[in-house]
Parts: C-alpha cells; structure tokens; sequence
C-alpha cells in the first residue's frame, strides 16, 4: 500500500513563481547602519529607531537556539538582505494606483484585492517581500471604530497604541528570533478592535515572499478592547528558490476584558524539493496574552509548508477566568522538519486551555510537537486537556511528542494524552470494499484526522486547508 | 564557577586517594576501568539546571555538602531489630547486605540458593580466578558521559554480582541490601552487576535503606543484563531517611525473546534521582517498567526513564504513579524511542499524579520519538486531586471524608504495590506508605 501512497505526494508547488518587478532592495548584512537604513526608509519617529537599536544591541549579545529537534546548516546573518520592497510608485490612496503587476501576483495567489471583485467578506492587508502593499476595506472597518493598517501606516497614524503594546507580549528580548525581528521589521499589520465591538468581517494578512536573497520579518500586532470580538487570517506563500530563506515574524495578541481574538494561520511556505534544496526557515514567535478576565484567545494553525517550522504559538491566561486555546495541523513531507506546538502558562484563577495537535508526517521529514502546560501556584481551579496525535505515512519518517507539564497547583486538574498510528490495512480495505479508491480513502481518513482543527478554521480558510493537504499528500499514499 | 570547581576537585581527590589505596588489592582489569572512569570524570562537570536531562533537578545542594566515604566495615550501628525491618524472611538465606558501601559477611547469607547460582560481592571475584564480571561490568553503565556513573565507576570498591545460570529458575528472591548507618555523613557509591543467562527466570529486590537519620549520599550504578529468553523481575526499593541524597542510575540490556519487569519504589531522601535506560538489542521482547513515589515536606524525587525500541516486534509499558504533600516536588520523565525498522512495536506509557497539598509541585515530560510508522505508541499524563465523586460515593455510606481520602490515596497506590510478587515486601510497603501517608493525611 505505501508505495502507491508514496506515489501520490509529489504534486508541484503551485505558488513558486516568481515576480519580475522592480524592487528597492538594501545592501546585504546586518548592522547598526542597516538597523538605522531600515527606520529612516520607513520615515520612522526617534523612539521606534531607539527600541530597534536596544532590541539589535541585544541580539548580538545572545546565542541562536539549538534546542529544537531540526537540523539545518548556519544561518549566515550577513549574507540577508534585511529589506526589499517594491519600488514605490506615488503612495498609494485607491487599489487602482497599486502597480498592476503586484495585483496579478495576488490574483495568481487566489487573493482578490479588488475589492468590487471579492465575494467573501475579508478584509485583507497583503504583504509583499518587505512592506504592505495594500488593505483593503479600509474605510468600512474605520466606520466601526476597527483599525486595520499596515504596521508602518500605525506607527504614523497611532504611535501612542504602538508605544503602549509593541513588545508588550514579546519583548525584544524574548528569544533569539524576536530579537532579530525587533530590530530589522519591516512592516506587517496592526489591529485595533475598540471597547465593545464585534469586528463586522474576518480580517486577514498574507504574506509574499519574492525577492530570492531576502528575509521576511514581519510584525502583527492586535489588541483586543473590553468586549471585542475579532477573527484574524494568516496566509503566506513565496516562489521557489534553491536558497533557504529566513522568515522570523512576531505576533503578539492583547485580549482585554471579556475580549477574544480567534487567530488562524495557513501557512504554505514553499517547503524546498523533495531533496530538501530550499524551502523557508519558518522561525516565529507568536505569543498572545489573555490580560483581562473571561478574555480568550484561539490559535488555529494549518501548517504545510516551510523547509523548517519552529513555532509555538502561546497563550498566558493573565486574567481570571481566561480561556485559551490551540489547534493544529502540521504535516511534513519529503524532507521538511517541524518542532511546533504551544505553551500555555496559566496565571489567573480557573484558566481553561485546550490543546489538540494532529502531526502528519510522510517522507523523510521529521514532526515534533513541542509544548508546555505551566500551572503557576495561584492557577486554582485551573483546567488543560492536551491531546497530540501523529500519524505515520511511510516507514522513513519521524513523529515525535516533547510535552512538557509544570503543575504547582493541586486543585488544578491536567491531562495529556498523545498518540501514534498509521493508516491500517483495514481501514483502507473497508473503503476499498465499498468501492472508494486509495487515495480517496487516505484522504478522507487524513481529514478526519484533522477534522477537530479544520472545524475551528473560518469556512474558507477550512476548504483551502482540505484541499491543500490533499496537494501536499498527493503520491505519497496508494 | 569557582564554587563548582571546588566541588569538583573534592570529589577528583577521592578518586586519587583511592586508586593509591586499592593498588594492587585488585585484578588489572578493574584497576583499569577505574583508571579511565576516573579519567572521564576529569573531562566532565555536574550537571546543572542549565543540562535538558537536569532541568528540574537541581544538585547544588548535594554538591555543596561534604561527604567521607568509608573503607572500614562498622556494624555497630545495625542492631538486628532495624535490620529486621528492612529485610523480609523469604530472601533470609538468599541476601547480600552491604554496609556503608562495604561488603559486610556477617549479615548475608546465600547457603538457600541452589548451587550454580553466583550471588557475591565483587571484591570475591576481583581477586578470584573467576573472571566473569571482567567483560560484564562496565559495559552499560555510560562512564563516558554521565559525571556521576564516571564518579562511581572511578570508585568500584565493592559491590553485588548476581548470575543466574543458563535455563535455571530460582524461586527464592534474591536480595541486594545497601544500608547506610554512620554518625558521619557518608557517601556510598553501591555497584551491582545482573547477569540472568539464557533462559533463566529469577526475582531480584535490590534495596537502599538508612538506619539513621544523618545526611548521606548514595550514588548507585546498577547493570542488568537479559540474555536471550530469560525473565527477570527486578525491584528496586529507596526508602533512606529524608535528609538522605541519592542517585541512581540501572542500565538495562535485553536480548532476543526476553523479559524484564522493573518496579521502582522512591519514598526515602531528600532529593533523589533515579534514571533508568533499557536497550533493546534483538525482537520478541517484552518491558515493564513502573514507578511510585511518595514524597512530603520538602522532599524531590525524579524519575528519568528511556526505552529503545530498536528491533521489530518488540512491547513495553510504563506506568509511574505519585503523591505528592507538603512542599514536595516530583520529576518524571519518560522517553519512548522507536527506531527506524522498529515496525510493529507497541509501547504505552502512563504518568499519574496526585497532589495532597497547594504546596506541592510536578514536572512531568513524557516522550515520544517516533521513526517508524507500523507502530502503536501512546502516552498520557495526568496530575489532579482525588475525585469529589468518590469521595461522596463512600461519604454516601458512612465513611467520613478523612477515612475516605486515606482509603482513596492508599488504592491509588495500591495498584502498583499488589504488582509485586514477594508477600512480605508487599505487606511491609503497605505498612510503609499507610505510615507515610497518615502523617499527611492525619488520620488514625
């Protein structure tokens, strides 16, 4: 059987074009000077310069991590352009003045920026190499209150939010990447949901990649106001190129008050061949921080692509009674390697957290779910459920579990449960009695797998992923 | 820094001074081993909270303290009624005791064990013609890598070698006591070697005890080897006083079609580390490893276990239950490995924890490394306080809340006690852990 499912993984990369547009790239290497480069590029005020000088002072003081269960050769630091943008014509005020070229990129990508043209109700800021090159439904959201904007366009408009919450869930002196991320960032987006508000559509960031020598460093940022409501997409794709390329973002996530924030990502990075030449070095910190009581935040994650992910999207439940969640889906195929998961560090009184990973490794890659559930000793009546399952295709890949649980609190109750399998004979047989072919059969088996995820995405989003395991897994199943 | 390489060099000049007193007493090949133990541990530093393998355990405070180690057999602190305690009559006739880390002739007594059987100190065969141990010892306890294996295998004064031969099955437990009773503070550095030959079938009981309440530090290597079809069950009791320092170490090696159950039982000392590796080395093998540990007041205990799934068609279970009062602090960390080719293998594991008090704290980190994909792995872990259900469900019948809890916390701990095959080490831990935990739980 698995040599018809290896047979079935091995679809082309579809969004590994490249576009040919003229872009404003920075010399490449990292120093003060191109901290500096950086800031007066984006017209940045005198703090925002000093806190990125505090943040690169300190990276260069710290060591790169070498605790995560991937292997990759040394990241050359000086050998990134930590900028590129593309050559700004006049700026923009309509879609109509953004560069036609740039559009179709997007259109390719399935990401309709005309706003007439769109069907669904999302509000998107896309993000292409280094700077935001366009949001849409601006003007809508701003007549609720909402503030949706590239992250540059908010250090402009409201450098006071920016002051208060930037690096105040990830302080650039977090961890290695966040440190490097603090002080070269380009742009990214900024989400305000004011006091009482329900965010009247998705709002939605996707990110580009396309310089081949660049990195991508981008900083999300949403604060979530007393009473709010918001649902925020991730997406990202980039071309594909023999050179692995660096992509170390931030996101940091406020809930106030009765708040929630529900943040979902697909990420499809390009993974590299299947030799594992290429691909993105997926290194990101994201890290939301439930501050006022009955607050909530919800990751979701679908991770396909990416030569190395090394994520742990994290809730601290500050406020009592604060909820938070994390859902998964990471597969791994041909030579790609994950260390993902999530940490949950309870702080207030009867915190609830939730964490359900699905790792599906096939190939020769390697799957780690990485967590940690910390119980502080005032977390009474605290509550987590963990439960990690891998499934297996082939007999050369790996799935590993590192859970690691700290409880300091006996009226606290935590439970963790993990699993491996593969897809038996029987089940196979059972669909194949009934006149469902392998590969259909594998499919819906994967998804059912994955069903407890994909059921927290948004609707689109929950397609999209189906069908790009679908992709992904094509060949390696039969 | 400084301070770590002053505990250091303590611990170096032992070495020295005891490879110049053992000169000549021993065979070359054990004055060998020492030699490059000794060397290895030259190389090497104590772990810190900084080590992944030490995250949660922290030495400092054993390193801090001054230990003497002792080269005279003294029995004046073992009076026979406490030795009564810590023996049980099933092994009478089948015991080594070890005193202070010294061999002590006079309270062991292997005249019921069948003939054939090697149950002996390994000074016996140091300087014997018997050479067996010679290949043996040494060969899975990593002096390479770990500082305290390099630090007890620098210092092999003494230690207990059991061999059960080809096809045999001994009936009688085999019992391996190592006391500690000084009016000093003492460390002890307890050897053993574990040989069970093809086919054979045997009990072990191998037992840490103090009998008096002086800090002391115990660091105990322990090497089994599971020769092709054998069974052997193999507990491992550490019940020292709660000022008391251990850390333990059992490397297990198993070989085609065999069996090896291990329970391993922490209620003593005030910090306590025992890691426990088993190396699969061929298909058909069967592994059980379970744990309990009941620690109070300030008490550590951590427990690291690692199995190798290396060979198809290969089973293992785990599970390690533990109550947790006062201030204590509980460590568990159990990894699975299943290599690449390791198909069909099907390995389960369990950590459970119970917390009496608001105090009391737990690191748990099960495992899984996974490179195969016909296999049946899980794990599961899970920390919490008696059921409110339960406790109703016998308050509903007349047992008040207290009795209730005492009976709930005793079962929680009973399933892994009523596990064990030799009546009177079961009773006698039933007495234990009633004792310890009515001091917790205040009831009659």
């Amino acid at each position: 059987m698995s040599s018809s499912i290896e047979a079935l993984a091995n679809r082309e990369y579809k969004y590994g074009f490249v576009t040919e547009i003229e872009s404003e790239t920075i010399p490449r290497g990292l120093n003060e000077d191109i901290v500096r480069l950086i800031s007066a590029k984006k017209n940045e005020p005198e703090w925002l310069l000093e806190w990125r000088l505090k943040a690169f002072r300190h990276w260069q003081k710290m060591v790169e991590p070498e605790w995560a269960n991937v292997n990759y050769p040394k990241i050359d630091y000086q050998d990134i352009i930590y900028y590129s943008a593309p050559k700004p014509k006049e700026k923009k005020k309509s879609l109509d003045e953004v560069d036609p070229e740039l559009l179709d990129t997007f259109e390719k990508l399935g990401i309709p920026l005309h706003e007439q043209k769109m069907l669904a109700n999302v509000a998107v800021d896309a993000i292409f190499d280094s700077v935001s090159v366009a949001t849409t439904f601006k003007e809508k959201l701003a007549k609720e209150g909402v503030i949706f904007c590239s992250f540059s366009e908010a250090v402009h408009e409201y450098p006071e939010l920016i002051k208060k919450y930037l690096g105040s869930v990830v302080p650039y002196t977090d961890n290695y990447f966040a440190a490097l991320n603090s002080a070269v960032f380009s742009d990214g987006s900024f989400c305000f949901i004011p006091k009482g508000v329900r965010s009247p559509m998705e709002l939605s960031s996707y990110f580009r990649i396309n310089n081949s020598e660049s990195g991508q460093f981008e900083r999300t940022l949403i604060v979530a106001e007393e009473k709010s409501y918001v649902s925020y997409l991730e997406g990202c794709t980039a071309p594909k190129f023999d050179k692995n390329q660096l992509h170390a973002a931030v996101v940091e996530l406020v809930a106030l008050d009765d708040a929630e924030i529900k943040y979902s990502t697909v990420q499809n990075w390009y993974a590299g061949d299947e030799e594992g030449r290429g691909g993105i070095y997926n290194f990101v910190t994201k890290r939301g921080k439930c501050a006022g009581i009955n607050s909530k935040i919800s990751w979701t994650q679908v991770e396909t692509g990416s030569a190395i992910t090394w994520k742990y999207p994290s809730c601290i439940l500050l406020g009592d009674n604060s909820i938070g969640e994390f859902y998964s889906v990471a597969l791994t195929n041909h030579m790609q390697q994950a260390d993902t998961g999530t940490k949950m560090i309870h702080v207030g009184k009867n915190t609830r957290s939730r964490i359900i990973s699905k790792g599906i490794s096939a190939g020769r890659s390697n799957n780690s779910y990485r967590g940690l559930v910390k119980i502080n000793p005032k977390a009474d009546n605290s509550r987590n459920y963990s439960q990690c399952d891998s499934l297996l295709i082939g007999t050369k890949c790996g799935a590993n579990t590192f859970p690691y649980i700290e409880v300091a609190n006996n009226t606290s109750r935590i439970e963790h449960e993990a699993s491996t399998s593969k897809i038996s004979e029987e089940q196979i047989f059972y669909f194949n009695q009934r006149g469902i072919s392998t590969e259909d059969a594998v499919n819906m088996i994967i998804n059912g797998f994955c069903k407890e995820v994909f059921r927290e995405l948004p609707m689109e989003f929950a397609v999209e992923a189906t069908r790009l395991l679908g992709l992904k897994l094509e060949g390696s199943v039969g | 820094m400084a301070q770590a390489a002053r505990e250091k060099e303590n611990y170096s000049a032992a070495c020295r001074a005891f490879t110049k007193t053992r000169a000549g007493l021993d065979q070359p090949w054990l004055t060998a081993l020492r030699e490059r133990a000794a060397e290895s541990f030259q190389g090497l530093s104590f772990p810190t909270t900084r080590d992944e393998e030490w995250k949660y355990t922290n030495v400092a405070p054993l390193l801090e303290k001054q230990f003497r180690q002792l080269f005279d057999l003294d029995l004046s602190g073992v009076q026979a009624k406490r030795l009564e305690s810590v023996t049980f009559p099933e092994a009478r006739e089948s015991r080594l005791v070890f005193v202070n880390g010294i061999y002590a002739a006079e309270l062991s007594n292997t005249s019921g064990l069948p003939d054939g059987v090697q149950v002996a100190n390994l000074s016996q065969f140091a300087s014997g013609s018997d050479q067996f141990p010679e290949a043996a010892l040494g060969s899975l306890a990593d002096h390479e890598n770990d500082t305290f294996t390099a630090l007890n295998t620098a210092l092999i004064g003494d230690g207990a070698v059991v061999r059960i031969p080809r096809g045999r099955a001994i009936e009688q437990p085999i019992h391996l006591l190592f006391l500690t009773a000084a009016t000093e503070q003492i460390v002890a550095y307890p050897r053993v070697l574990i040989v069970a030959e093809e086919g054979s079938m045997a009990t072990v009981v191998e037992s840490y005890a103090s009998l008096q309440n002086e800090s002391c530090f115990n660091n105990a290597v322990t090497e089994v080897i599971v020769n092709p079809g054998a069974s052997l069950d193999h507990y491992r009791l550490q019940q020292e006083s709660e000022r008391a320092f251990h850390i333990g170490t059992t490397r297990v090696r198993q070989e085609q079609g065999s069996r090896y159950r291990s329970l391993a039982i922490s209620l003593g000392a005030e910090i306590s580390r025992h890691t426990l590796n088993v190396e699969h080395r061929a298909e058909q093998i069967e592994t059980i490893i379970d744990g309990l540990y009941i620690v109070t007041g300030s008490q550590h205990v951590d427990n690291h276990t690692s199995i190798d799934h290396a060979h198809p068609h290969c089973q293992s279970s785990q599970l390690y239950k533990g109550i947790l009062d006062g201030r204590a602090r509980a460590v568990f960390n159990g990894k699975v490995f299943v290599r690449e080719g390791a198909l069909l293998t099907d390995a389960r594991q369990l950590n459970k924890n119970l917390l009496l008090s608001g105090t009391a704290t737990v690191d748990t980190k099960p495992q899984l490394e996974i490179l195969a994909d016909d296999v049946k792995c899980s794990h599961g872990a899970t920390v919490g306080q008696l059921e409110e259900e339960e406790i109703f469900y016998l308050a509903s019948r007349g047992i008040s809340s207290e009795r209730a809890r005492a009976l709930l916390t005793f079962g929680f701990a009973g399933e892994l006690i009523e596990r064990i095959g030799i009546r009177s080490v079961r009773e006698g831990l039933d007495r234990t852990v009633l004792d310890k935990l009515h001091q917790s739980l205040e009831v009659e």
